[in-house]
Protein backbone atom coordinates (compact mmCIF):
# COMPACT_ATOMS: atom_id res chain seq x y z
CA UNK A 1 0.00 0.00 0.00
CA UNK A 2 1.45 3.54 -1.13
CA UNK A 3 0.65 5.15 2.00
CA UNK A 4 3.14 2.81 4.34
CA UNK A 5 6.31 3.78 5.57
CA UNK A 6 9.12 1.42 6.57
CA UNK A 7 9.81 1.79 10.10
CA UNK A 8 11.67 0.46 13.26
CA UNK A 9 9.43 0.04 16.41
CA UNK A 10 10.92 2.45 17.77
CA UNK A 11 10.88 5.07 15.52
CA UNK A 12 7.19 4.36 15.33
CA UNK A 13 6.86 5.26 18.72
CA UNK A 14 8.20 8.10 18.16
CA UNK A 15 6.33 9.50 15.14
CA UNK A 16 3.06 8.40 16.32
CA UNK A 17 3.94 10.68 19.73
CA UNK A 18 4.20 13.58 17.44
CA UNK A 19 0.90 12.72 15.76
CA UNK A 20 -0.58 12.38 18.90
CA UNK A 21 0.67 15.79 19.70
CA UNK A 22 3.25 15.44 21.92
CA UNK A 23 6.19 18.38 21.87
CA UNK A 24 7.98 17.40 25.04
CA UNK A 25 10.69 14.80 25.19
CA UNK A 26 13.34 13.83 27.43
CA UNK A 27 15.18 11.00 27.74
CA UNK A 28 18.90 9.41 28.06
CA UNK A 29 20.43 7.27 25.38
CA UNK A 30 20.25 3.49 25.81
CA UNK A 31 20.13 0.31 23.59
CA UNK A 32 17.45 -1.11 22.72
CA UNK A 33 15.55 2.18 22.26
CA UNK A 34 17.83 4.96 21.24
CA UNK A 35 16.41 5.29 18.44
CA UNK A 36 13.64 7.31 19.82
CA UNK A 37 15.76 9.65 21.24
CA UNK A 38 17.38 10.22 17.69
CA UNK A 39 14.04 10.22 15.63
CA UNK A 40 13.06 12.72 18.38
CA UNK A 41 16.20 14.93 18.20
CA UNK A 42 15.88 15.37 14.22
CA UNK A 43 12.25 15.98 14.26
CA UNK A 44 11.31 18.19 17.18
CA UNK A 45 13.32 21.13 16.09
CA UNK A 46 11.51 21.36 12.85
CA UNK A 47 7.81 21.14 14.80
CA UNK A 48 8.94 23.50 16.79
CA UNK A 49 8.97 20.85 19.73
CA UNK A 50 11.48 20.28 22.31
CA UNK A 51 13.88 17.54 22.44
CA UNK A 52 16.00 17.37 25.50
CA UNK A 53 18.74 14.60 26.16
CA UNK A 54 19.08 14.86 29.77
CA UNK A 55 21.95 14.66 32.37
CA UNK A 56 20.20 11.55 33.34
CA UNK A 57 16.98 8.97 33.36
CA UNK A 58 16.13 10.71 36.85
CA UNK A 59 16.26 14.37 35.50
CA UNK A 60 14.33 13.29 32.58
CA UNK A 61 11.34 11.63 34.52
CA UNK A 62 11.60 15.02 36.23
CA UNK A 63 11.06 17.01 33.53
CA UNK A 64 8.49 14.93 32.27
CA UNK A 65 6.89 15.33 35.60
CA UNK A 66 7.30 19.91 35.01
CA UNK A 67 5.43 19.28 31.56
CA UNK A 68 2.74 17.51 32.77
CA UNK A 69 2.22 19.75 35.42
CA UNK A 70 1.71 22.30 33.04
CA UNK A 71 -1.13 20.47 31.14
CA UNK A 72 1.07 19.59 27.77
CA UNK A 73 1.46 15.82 26.41
CA UNK A 74 4.61 14.64 27.39
CA UNK A 75 7.19 11.50 27.32
CA UNK A 76 10.70 9.71 28.07
CA UNK A 77 11.98 6.58 26.72
CA UNK A 78 14.40 4.06 28.25
CA UNK A 79 15.51 0.32 28.60
CA UNK A 80 15.47 -1.67 31.76
CA UNK A 81 18.31 -0.32 33.67
CA UNK A 82 17.25 3.30 33.14
CA UNK A 83 13.37 2.65 34.10
CA UNK A 84 14.94 1.49 37.46
CA UNK A 85 16.80 4.80 37.63
CA UNK A 86 12.99 6.52 37.26
CA UNK A 87 11.32 4.56 39.79
CA UNK A 88 11.50 7.50 42.00
CA UNK A 89 9.79 9.91 39.35
CA UNK A 90 6.79 7.50 38.38
CA UNK A 91 5.95 6.83 42.31
CA UNK A 92 5.49 10.96 42.31
CA UNK A 93 3.74 11.37 38.96
CA UNK A 94 1.36 8.66 40.21
CA UNK A 95 1.01 10.40 43.46
CA UNK A 96 0.83 13.87 41.52
CA UNK A 97 -2.41 12.21 39.66
CA UNK A 98 -0.11 13.45 36.55
CA UNK A 99 -0.53 11.95 33.04
CA UNK A 100 2.55 10.86 31.31
CA UNK A 101 3.77 8.26 28.14
CA UNK A 102 6.85 6.36 29.58
CA UNK A 103 8.32 3.97 26.82
CA UNK A 104 10.29 0.77 28.27
CA UNK A 105 11.98 -1.61 25.76
CA UNK A 106 13.03 -3.79 27.84
CA UNK A 107 16.63 -6.16 27.77
CA UNK A 108 18.07 -8.67 29.45
CA UNK A 109 18.36 -8.36 33.48
CA UNK A 110 19.13 -7.72 36.28
CA UNK A 111 21.88 -5.23 37.07
CA UNK A 112 23.24 -3.80 33.84
CA UNK A 113 22.56 -7.21 32.12
CA UNK A 114 22.96 -6.99 28.17
CA UNK A 115 21.44 -5.52 25.31
CA UNK A 116 19.14 -8.18 23.93
CA UNK A 117 15.61 -8.40 24.39
CA UNK A 118 13.89 -9.80 27.43
CA UNK A 119 10.40 -9.15 29.10
CA UNK A 120 11.63 -9.94 32.60
CA UNK A 121 10.39 -5.70 33.99
CA UNK A 122 6.66 -7.26 34.03
CA UNK A 123 6.69 -7.47 37.68
CA UNK A 124 8.22 -3.83 37.80
CA UNK A 125 5.80 -2.65 34.95
CA UNK A 126 2.56 -4.40 36.25
CA UNK A 127 3.20 -3.45 39.76
CA UNK A 128 4.24 -0.14 39.52
CA UNK A 129 7.58 0.22 39.24
CA UNK A 130 8.53 2.75 42.19
CA UNK A 131 7.33 2.67 45.64
CA UNK A 132 3.52 3.02 47.30
CA UNK A 133 -0.03 1.80 46.31
CA UNK A 134 -0.33 3.01 42.36
CA UNK A 135 -0.55 1.10 38.64
CA UNK A 136 0.52 2.25 35.44
CA UNK A 137 -1.24 1.49 32.54
CA UNK A 138 0.70 -0.96 30.75
CA UNK A 139 0.66 -1.72 26.99
CA UNK A 140 2.14 -4.63 25.52
CA UNK A 141 2.77 -4.15 21.32
CA UNK A 142 3.33 -7.65 19.69
CA UNK A 143 4.14 -5.25 16.49
CA UNK A 144 5.71 -1.92 14.39
CA UNK A 145 1.61 -1.15 13.82
CA UNK A 146 0.95 -1.36 17.48
CA UNK A 147 4.33 0.54 18.79
CA UNK A 148 2.48 3.26 16.89
CA UNK A 149 -1.24 2.62 17.85
CA UNK A 150 -0.62 2.07 21.42
CA UNK A 151 1.68 5.09 21.59
CA UNK A 152 -1.35 6.83 20.38
CA UNK A 153 -3.73 5.26 22.47
CA UNK A 154 -1.56 5.47 25.66
CA UNK A 155 -1.69 9.16 25.45
CA UNK A 156 -5.44 9.04 25.27
CA UNK A 157 -5.59 6.77 28.02
CA UNK A 158 -2.83 9.05 30.78
CA UNK A 159 -5.08 11.87 30.13
CA UNK A 160 -8.05 10.32 30.41
CA UNK A 161 -7.40 9.08 33.75
CA UNK A 162 -4.74 11.14 35.02
CA UNK A 163 -1.91 8.12 35.09
CA UNK A 164 1.16 7.05 33.39
CA UNK A 165 0.94 4.78 30.53
CA UNK A 166 3.66 2.48 29.68
CA UNK A 167 4.63 1.07 26.50
CA UNK A 168 6.06 -2.26 28.21
CA UNK A 169 8.09 -3.58 24.29
CA UNK A 170 11.33 -5.33 23.96
CA UNK A 171 14.75 -5.18 22.21
CA UNK A 172 13.26 -7.41 19.03
CA UNK A 173 9.58 -4.58 18.76
CA UNK A 174 12.23 -1.81 18.83
CA UNK A 175 14.98 -3.11 16.58
CA UNK A 176 12.68 -4.55 13.80
CA UNK A 177 11.10 -3.14 11.09
CA UNK A 178 8.14 -3.65 9.63
CA UNK A 179 5.42 -1.34 6.81
CA UNK A 180 3.24 0.86 9.27
CA UNK A 181 0.51 2.91 8.42
CA UNK A 182 0.26 6.43 10.28
CA UNK A 183 -3.24 6.97 9.33
CA UNK A 184 -4.57 7.95 13.03
CA UNK A 185 -7.94 9.02 14.21
CA UNK A 186 -6.58 11.85 16.71
CA UNK A 187 -8.79 12.88 19.09
CA UNK A 188 -7.95 16.36 21.23
CA UNK A 189 -6.49 15.92 24.57
CA UNK A 190 -9.01 16.76 26.69
CA UNK A 191 -9.27 19.78 28.94
CA UNK A 192 -7.02 19.82 31.77
CA UNK A 193 -8.17 22.24 34.36
CA UNK A 194 -5.99 21.22 37.40
CA UNK A 195 -2.71 22.26 35.07
CA UNK A 196 -0.17 24.93 36.67
CA UNK A 197 -0.69 26.93 33.60
CA UNK A 198 -1.07 30.74 35.17
CA UNK A 199 -4.18 31.74 37.36
CA UNK A 200 -4.16 35.34 34.68
CA UNK A 201 -5.97 36.58 38.64
CA UNK A 202 -8.92 34.97 37.23
CA UNK A 203 -8.99 31.88 39.55
CA UNK A 204 -7.30 29.67 42.72
CA UNK A 205 -3.71 28.52 42.35
CA UNK A 206 -3.36 25.05 41.40
CA UNK A 207 -0.97 23.13 42.72
CA UNK A 208 0.56 19.78 41.83
CA UNK A 209 2.41 17.79 44.99
CA UNK A 210 2.39 14.64 45.90
CA UNK A 211 3.50 15.65 49.43
CA UNK A 212 0.36 15.09 52.17
CA UNK A 213 1.29 15.35 55.35
CA UNK A 214 -2.11 14.70 57.30
CA UNK A 215 -3.03 10.76 57.12
CA UNK A 216 -6.77 10.97 56.93
CA UNK A 217 -6.23 12.71 53.91
CA UNK A 218 -3.72 10.64 52.13
CA UNK A 219 -5.91 7.54 53.23
CA UNK A 220 -8.68 9.74 51.10
CA UNK A 221 -6.34 10.04 48.04
CA UNK A 222 -5.25 6.59 47.63
CA UNK A 223 -9.07 5.70 47.98
CA UNK A 224 -9.96 7.29 45.66
CA UNK A 225 -7.16 6.71 43.25
CA UNK A 226 -7.98 3.16 43.61
CA UNK A 227 -11.61 3.90 42.55
CA UNK A 228 -10.62 5.03 39.53
CA UNK A 229 -8.27 2.24 39.04
CA UNK A 230 -11.39 0.09 39.24
CA UNK A 231 -12.74 1.84 36.32
CA UNK A 232 -9.70 1.62 34.11
CA UNK A 233 -9.97 -2.28 35.32
CA UNK A 234 -13.63 -2.23 34.78
CA UNK A 235 -13.26 -0.72 30.83
CA UNK A 236 -9.88 -0.57 29.20
CA UNK A 237 -8.72 -4.11 29.10
CA UNK A 238 -7.30 -5.21 25.92
CA UNK A 239 -6.53 -8.82 24.27
CA UNK A 240 -6.33 -10.80 21.32
CA UNK A 241 -7.45 -14.37 21.43
CA UNK A 242 -6.45 -16.68 18.86
CA UNK A 243 -8.04 -20.19 18.00
CA UNK A 244 -9.12 -20.28 22.04
CA UNK A 245 -13.23 -21.26 21.47
CA UNK A 246 -12.51 -24.98 21.49
CA UNK A 247 -8.94 -24.84 22.80
CA UNK A 248 -7.60 -27.91 25.08
CA UNK A 249 -4.16 -26.15 25.22
CA UNK A 250 -4.00 -22.27 25.55
CA UNK A 251 -1.30 -20.06 25.46
CA UNK A 252 -0.48 -16.93 27.06
CA UNK A 253 2.15 -14.75 25.71
CA UNK A 254 2.21 -11.23 25.06
CA UNK A 255 4.47 -9.00 22.65
CA UNK A 256 7.20 -11.06 20.91
CA UNK A 257 6.26 -14.42 22.57
CA UNK A 258 3.02 -13.82 21.09
CA UNK A 259 4.27 -13.69 17.87
CA UNK A 260 6.26 -17.05 18.54
CA UNK A 261 3.51 -18.80 20.05
CA UNK A 262 1.08 -18.01 16.67
CA UNK A 263 3.18 -20.63 14.57
CA UNK A 264 3.68 -22.63 17.52
CA UNK A 265 -0.16 -22.74 17.71
CA UNK A 266 -0.54 -23.12 13.92
CA UNK A 267 1.59 -26.18 14.04
CA UNK A 268 0.30 -27.65 17.00
CA UNK A 269 -3.41 -27.80 14.82
CA UNK A 270 -1.65 -29.24 12.32
CA UNK A 271 -0.84 -31.97 14.19
CA UNK A 272 -4.13 -32.70 15.53
CA UNK A 273 -3.71 -30.65 18.77
CA UNK A 274 -6.20 -28.11 19.55
CA UNK A 275 -4.37 -25.40 21.23
CA UNK A 276 -4.87 -21.24 21.28
CA UNK A 277 -3.37 -18.31 22.43
CA UNK A 278 -4.63 -15.58 24.20
CA UNK A 279 -2.36 -12.70 24.14
CA UNK A 280 -3.02 -9.65 26.80
CA UNK A 281 -2.59 -6.36 24.99
CA UNK A 282 -2.87 -4.51 28.60
CA UNK A 283 -0.33 -6.01 30.94
CA UNK A 284 -2.56 -3.76 33.84
CA UNK A 285 -5.25 -3.89 33.65
CA UNK A 286 -4.87 -7.76 33.02
CA UNK A 287 -7.35 -8.98 30.98
CA UNK A 288 -9.16 -11.60 33.08
CA UNK A 289 -11.95 -12.44 31.24
CA UNK A 290 -10.78 -14.56 28.22
CA UNK A 291 -8.94 -16.63 31.06
CA UNK A 292 -12.28 -17.53 32.85
CA UNK A 293 -13.75 -18.48 30.45
CA UNK A 294 -10.98 -20.37 28.92
CA UNK A 295 -10.60 -22.27 31.84
CA UNK A 296 -13.90 -23.84 31.41
CA UNK A 297 -12.97 -26.09 28.57
CA UNK A 298 -8.85 -25.61 28.42
CA UNK A 299 -7.05 -28.44 30.38
CA UNK A 300 -4.17 -26.74 30.57
CA UNK A 301 -2.44 -23.51 29.97
CA UNK A 302 1.36 -22.25 29.08
CA UNK A 303 2.59 -19.15 29.94
CA UNK A 304 5.36 -17.99 27.24
CA UNK A 305 8.08 -15.89 28.61
CA UNK A 306 11.08 -13.86 27.99
CA UNK A 307 11.68 -14.04 31.58
CA UNK A 308 11.79 -16.25 34.69
CA UNK A 309 8.18 -16.41 34.78
CA UNK A 310 6.36 -13.25 35.60
CA UNK A 311 3.10 -13.28 33.97
CA UNK A 312 2.56 -16.96 35.17
CA UNK A 313 1.45 -15.18 37.88
CA UNK A 314 -1.30 -13.88 36.51
CA UNK A 315 -2.15 -16.23 34.81
CA UNK A 316 -2.85 -18.60 37.44
CA UNK A 317 -4.75 -15.71 39.36
CA UNK A 318 -7.12 -15.32 36.64
CA UNK A 319 -7.86 -19.01 36.29
CA UNK A 320 -8.19 -19.61 39.71
CA UNK A 321 -5.57 -22.23 39.49
CA UNK A 322 -8.71 -24.59 38.20
CA UNK A 323 -5.47 -26.18 35.46
CA UNK A 324 -1.86 -26.98 35.69
CA UNK A 325 -0.40 -23.63 34.26
CA UNK A 326 3.17 -24.51 32.98
CA UNK A 327 6.36 -22.15 32.01
CA UNK A 328 7.71 -22.00 28.01
CA UNK A 329 10.64 -19.63 28.51
CA UNK A 330 14.16 -18.69 27.67
CA UNK A 331 16.01 -15.16 29.14
CA UNK A 332 18.93 -13.49 29.45
CA UNK A 333 18.40 -12.04 25.43
CA UNK A 334 17.50 -15.14 24.33
CA UNK A 335 13.87 -16.24 22.61
CA UNK A 336 11.84 -19.11 22.49
CA UNK A 337 11.75 -20.80 18.90
CA UNK A 338 8.42 -22.01 18.11
CA UNK A 339 9.72 -25.44 17.92
CA UNK A 340 10.57 -25.06 21.88
CA UNK A 341 6.91 -23.94 22.27
CA UNK A 342 5.54 -26.77 20.05
CA UNK A 343 7.45 -29.16 22.15
CA UNK A 344 6.03 -27.76 25.20
CA UNK A 345 2.57 -28.11 23.73
CA UNK A 346 3.15 -31.26 23.19
CA UNK A 347 4.18 -32.39 26.15
CA UNK A 348 1.26 -30.58 28.53
CA UNK A 349 -0.98 -32.58 25.60
CA UNK A 350 0.82 -36.20 26.68
CA UNK A 351 0.29 -34.86 30.55
CA UNK A 352 3.96 -35.08 31.16
CA UNK A 353 3.80 -31.98 32.57
CA UNK A 354 1.83 -31.48 36.20
CA UNK B 1 17.73 -14.15 -17.76
CA UNK B 2 20.73 -11.52 -17.49
CA UNK B 3 21.43 -10.32 -14.33
CA UNK B 4 23.17 -7.08 -14.37
CA UNK B 5 26.91 -7.18 -13.88
CA UNK B 6 28.43 -4.48 -11.65
CA UNK B 7 31.59 -3.69 -12.32
CA UNK B 8 33.62 -3.80 -8.69
CA UNK B 9 36.15 -1.21 -7.77
CA UNK B 10 39.05 -2.77 -5.40
CA UNK B 11 36.78 -1.13 -2.45
CA UNK B 12 32.82 -0.50 -2.47
CA UNK B 13 31.63 1.33 0.34
CA UNK B 14 28.02 1.04 1.55
CA UNK B 15 26.70 4.45 3.27
CA UNK B 16 23.39 5.77 4.03
CA UNK B 17 20.46 7.00 6.15
CA UNK B 18 20.05 4.36 9.10
CA UNK B 19 17.69 1.40 8.30
CA UNK B 20 17.78 1.79 4.34
CA UNK B 21 18.78 -1.86 4.05
CA UNK B 22 22.74 -1.38 3.49
CA UNK B 23 23.41 -4.60 5.47
CA UNK B 24 21.46 -6.77 3.14
CA UNK B 25 22.88 -4.86 0.05
CA UNK B 26 26.50 -5.36 1.71
CA UNK B 27 25.83 -9.20 2.05
CA UNK B 28 24.27 -9.71 -1.17
CA UNK B 29 26.83 -7.92 -3.33
CA UNK B 30 29.48 -9.54 -1.58
CA UNK B 31 28.11 -12.80 -3.01
CA UNK B 32 28.05 -11.12 -6.22
CA UNK B 33 31.14 -10.11 -6.44
CA UNK B 34 32.60 -13.75 -4.63
CA UNK B 35 31.46 -14.70 -8.60
CA UNK B 36 33.62 -12.15 -10.29
CA UNK B 37 36.59 -12.29 -7.73
CA UNK B 38 38.36 -15.19 -5.44
CA UNK B 39 39.64 -12.93 -2.90
CA UNK B 40 36.40 -11.06 -1.41
CA UNK B 41 36.02 -9.75 2.13
CA UNK B 42 33.03 -7.99 3.86
CA UNK B 43 34.30 -4.64 6.50
CA UNK B 44 31.25 -4.40 8.77
CA UNK B 45 32.49 -1.09 10.05
CA UNK B 46 29.26 0.15 11.62
CA UNK B 47 29.56 1.77 15.30
CA UNK B 48 26.38 2.60 15.54
CA UNK B 49 23.93 -0.38 15.71
CA UNK B 50 24.42 -3.33 18.10
CA UNK B 51 21.40 -5.35 16.83
CA UNK B 52 21.53 -6.11 13.13
CA UNK B 53 24.95 -7.08 11.39
CA UNK B 54 26.52 -8.84 8.76
CA UNK B 55 27.40 -10.67 11.74
CA UNK B 56 24.08 -12.54 11.39
CA UNK B 57 25.23 -13.97 7.79
CA UNK B 58 28.88 -15.29 9.31
CA UNK B 59 27.78 -19.21 8.71
CA UNK B 60 27.37 -18.15 4.38
CA UNK B 61 30.14 -16.28 4.42
CA UNK B 62 32.02 -19.16 6.04
CA UNK B 63 30.85 -21.35 3.39
CA UNK B 64 31.64 -19.20 0.50
CA UNK B 65 34.78 -18.48 1.72
CA UNK B 66 34.24 -14.92 2.27
CA UNK B 67 36.59 -12.87 4.84
CA UNK B 68 34.49 -11.41 7.23
CA UNK B 69 36.04 -8.36 9.11
CA UNK B 70 33.83 -7.21 12.08
CA UNK B 71 34.44 -6.50 15.21
CA UNK B 72 34.38 -9.46 17.84
CA UNK B 73 31.99 -7.89 19.90
CA UNK B 74 29.08 -7.20 17.19
CA UNK B 75 26.23 -9.51 18.55
CA UNK B 76 27.22 -9.56 21.70
CA UNK B 77 26.26 -8.47 25.03
CA UNK B 78 29.06 -5.64 24.86
CA UNK B 79 27.18 -2.11 23.74
CA UNK B 80 30.43 -0.22 22.71
CA UNK B 81 30.86 0.83 19.54
CA UNK B 82 33.86 -0.72 18.27
CA UNK B 83 35.98 -1.20 15.43
CA UNK B 84 37.66 -4.50 14.05
CA UNK B 85 41.10 -5.18 14.97
CA UNK B 86 41.87 -6.32 11.57
CA UNK B 87 40.15 -2.84 9.33
CA UNK B 88 43.41 -2.32 8.13
CA UNK B 89 43.57 -4.96 6.32
CA UNK B 90 41.14 -3.16 4.02
CA UNK B 91 43.78 -0.47 2.76
CA UNK B 92 47.14 -2.65 3.20
CA UNK B 93 45.69 -5.64 1.61
CA UNK B 94 45.47 -4.32 -2.44
CA UNK B 95 45.02 -7.75 -3.56
CA UNK B 96 41.91 -8.27 -1.48
CA UNK B 97 38.16 -7.00 -2.73
CA UNK B 98 36.56 -5.33 0.01
CA UNK B 99 32.59 -4.57 0.45
CA UNK B 100 32.22 -2.23 3.33
CA UNK B 101 29.19 -2.04 5.71
CA UNK B 102 29.13 1.40 7.10
CA UNK B 103 26.90 2.66 9.59
CA UNK B 104 23.73 5.12 8.98
CA UNK B 105 23.95 8.23 8.81
CA UNK B 106 26.73 10.79 9.92
CA UNK B 107 27.24 9.17 13.33
CA UNK B 108 28.08 5.92 11.60
CA UNK B 109 30.05 7.21 8.69
CA UNK B 110 32.68 8.98 11.36
CA UNK B 111 34.40 5.69 12.04
CA UNK B 112 34.93 5.48 7.50
CA UNK B 113 37.18 8.62 8.95
CA UNK B 114 39.85 7.19 9.91
CA UNK B 115 40.95 5.34 6.62
CA UNK B 116 38.96 7.65 4.05
CA UNK B 117 42.34 9.47 3.46
CA UNK B 118 43.73 6.43 2.04
CA UNK B 119 40.61 5.24 0.45
CA UNK B 120 41.17 8.83 -1.19
CA UNK B 121 44.85 8.58 -2.41
CA UNK B 122 45.10 5.21 -3.55
CA UNK B 123 41.75 5.86 -5.60
CA UNK B 124 40.19 2.63 -6.79
CA UNK B 125 36.67 2.79 -4.49
CA UNK B 126 33.19 3.50 -5.10
CA UNK B 127 31.04 5.13 -2.48
CA UNK B 128 27.36 4.30 -2.75
CA UNK B 129 24.31 5.85 -1.21
CA UNK B 130 21.87 3.48 -0.30
CA UNK B 131 18.25 5.02 -0.49
CA UNK B 132 14.86 3.93 0.27
CA UNK B 133 11.92 5.89 -0.71
CA UNK B 134 9.75 4.64 2.10
CA UNK B 135 12.09 5.52 5.37
CA UNK B 136 10.10 8.48 6.78
CA UNK B 137 13.11 10.38 7.23
CA UNK B 138 14.21 10.40 3.37
CA UNK B 139 10.83 10.44 1.48
CA UNK B 140 12.03 12.76 -1.23
CA UNK B 141 15.10 14.16 -2.96
CA UNK B 142 15.88 16.82 -0.93
CA UNK B 143 15.76 14.97 2.34
CA UNK B 144 17.72 12.09 1.11
CA UNK B 145 20.62 14.61 -0.27
CA UNK B 146 21.09 16.19 3.18
CA UNK B 147 21.55 13.29 4.45
CA UNK B 148 24.41 12.33 1.60
CA UNK B 149 25.58 15.62 2.28
CA UNK B 150 26.34 15.13 6.16
CA UNK B 151 27.44 11.36 5.66
CA UNK B 152 30.41 13.02 3.30
CA UNK B 153 30.75 15.87 5.47
CA UNK B 154 31.54 13.26 8.70
CA UNK B 155 33.57 10.55 6.51
CA UNK B 156 35.99 12.81 4.79
CA UNK B 157 35.18 10.99 1.41
CA UNK B 158 32.36 11.73 -1.65
CA UNK B 159 29.66 9.80 -3.08
CA UNK B 160 30.18 7.91 -6.70
CA UNK B 161 26.74 6.41 -7.09
CA UNK B 162 23.46 5.52 -5.89
CA UNK B 163 21.88 1.95 -4.89
CA UNK B 164 18.12 2.56 -4.79
CA UNK B 165 16.84 0.19 -2.29
CA UNK B 166 13.38 1.67 -1.55
CA UNK B 167 11.37 -1.07 -0.33
CA UNK B 168 8.68 -2.10 2.56
CA UNK B 169 10.27 -5.43 3.45
CA UNK B 170 8.51 -8.91 2.60
CA UNK B 171 5.52 -6.94 1.83
CA UNK B 172 7.04 -4.96 -0.81
CA UNK B 173 5.20 -4.75 -4.41
CA UNK B 174 5.82 -4.43 -7.83
CA UNK B 175 4.34 -0.95 -7.49
CA UNK B 176 6.18 -0.34 -4.79
CA UNK B 177 9.52 -0.35 -6.63
CA UNK B 178 8.42 1.09 -10.12
CA UNK B 179 6.88 4.10 -7.92
CA UNK B 180 10.03 4.27 -6.14
CA UNK B 181 11.79 4.90 -9.61
CA UNK B 182 11.25 8.62 -10.11
CA UNK B 183 12.28 9.36 -6.33
CA UNK B 184 15.97 7.37 -7.12
CA UNK B 185 15.87 9.82 -10.49
CA UNK B 186 15.38 12.73 -8.46
CA UNK B 187 18.03 11.90 -6.15
CA UNK B 188 20.21 11.32 -8.88
CA UNK B 189 19.73 14.75 -10.81
CA UNK B 190 19.84 16.98 -7.62
CA UNK B 191 23.21 14.97 -6.29
CA UNK B 192 24.76 14.50 -10.03
CA UNK B 193 25.19 11.00 -9.34
CA UNK B 194 24.33 7.58 -11.29
CA UNK B 195 21.88 5.02 -9.97
CA UNK B 196 24.30 1.91 -10.01
CA UNK B 197 21.83 -0.34 -9.36
CA UNK B 198 18.08 -0.98 -8.19
CA UNK B 199 17.05 -3.71 -6.08
CA UNK B 200 14.22 -5.92 -6.15
CA UNK B 201 13.75 -9.00 -3.53
CA UNK B 202 14.30 -12.08 -5.61
CA UNK B 203 10.53 -13.14 -6.21
CA UNK B 204 9.89 -9.96 -7.80
CA UNK B 205 12.87 -9.82 -10.22
CA UNK B 206 11.03 -11.69 -12.96
CA UNK B 207 8.18 -9.56 -13.22
CA UNK B 208 10.39 -6.14 -13.24
CA UNK B 209 12.96 -7.26 -15.40
CA UNK B 210 13.44 -5.34 -18.19
CA UNK B 211 11.54 -2.21 -16.89
CA UNK B 212 13.73 -0.90 -14.97
CA UNK B 213 17.97 -0.65 -15.73
CA UNK B 214 20.64 -2.03 -13.61
CA UNK B 215 18.22 -4.35 -11.39
CA UNK B 216 19.98 -6.27 -8.78
CA UNK B 217 18.12 -9.16 -7.17
CA UNK B 218 18.05 -9.13 -3.35
CA UNK B 219 18.14 -12.36 -0.78
CA UNK B 220 16.37 -10.44 2.36
CA UNK B 221 19.18 -11.38 5.30
CA UNK B 222 16.85 -11.78 8.21
CA UNK B 223 17.66 -12.14 12.00
CA UNK B 224 16.43 -15.59 12.71
CA UNK B 225 13.16 -14.81 14.93
CA UNK B 226 9.62 -15.35 13.45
Amino acid sequence: MADKVLMKGNEAIAEAAIIAGCRHYFGYPITPQTEVAAYMAKKMPKIGGCFLQAESEIAAINMVYGVSSAGKRVMTSSSSPGISLKGEGLSYLAGSDLPALVVNVQRGGPGLGGIQPSQSDYFQATRGGGHGDYHMIVLAPASVQEMAELTVKGFDLADKYRMTSMILADGTMGQMMEPVSLDFDIKPAPEKPWATTGTKLEREHNIVNSLSLVPEELEMLNIKRYERYKIVEESETMYEEYMVDDADIVIAAFGIAARVSKNAVNEARKQGIKAGLIRPITLWPFPKAPFEKAVEHANAFISVELSMGQMIEDVKLATSCKVPVTLCNRVGGMIPSPEQVLKSIIEVNNGGVK
Amino acid sequence: MEVIIIKYKRLTLLCGHYGSGKTNVAVNMAFDLKKQYDNVAVADLDIVNPYFRTKDSSEDFKKMNIRLICSEYANSNLDIPALPQDMYAITDDKSLKVILDIGGDDRGALALGRIAPEIVRENDYEMLMVINKFRPLTPDASSTVEVMREVEAAGGIGFTGIVNNSNLGEETTVEDVIGSVEYANSVSEKSGLPIIATTVKQDLFESLFGKIPNLFPLKLQEKPVV
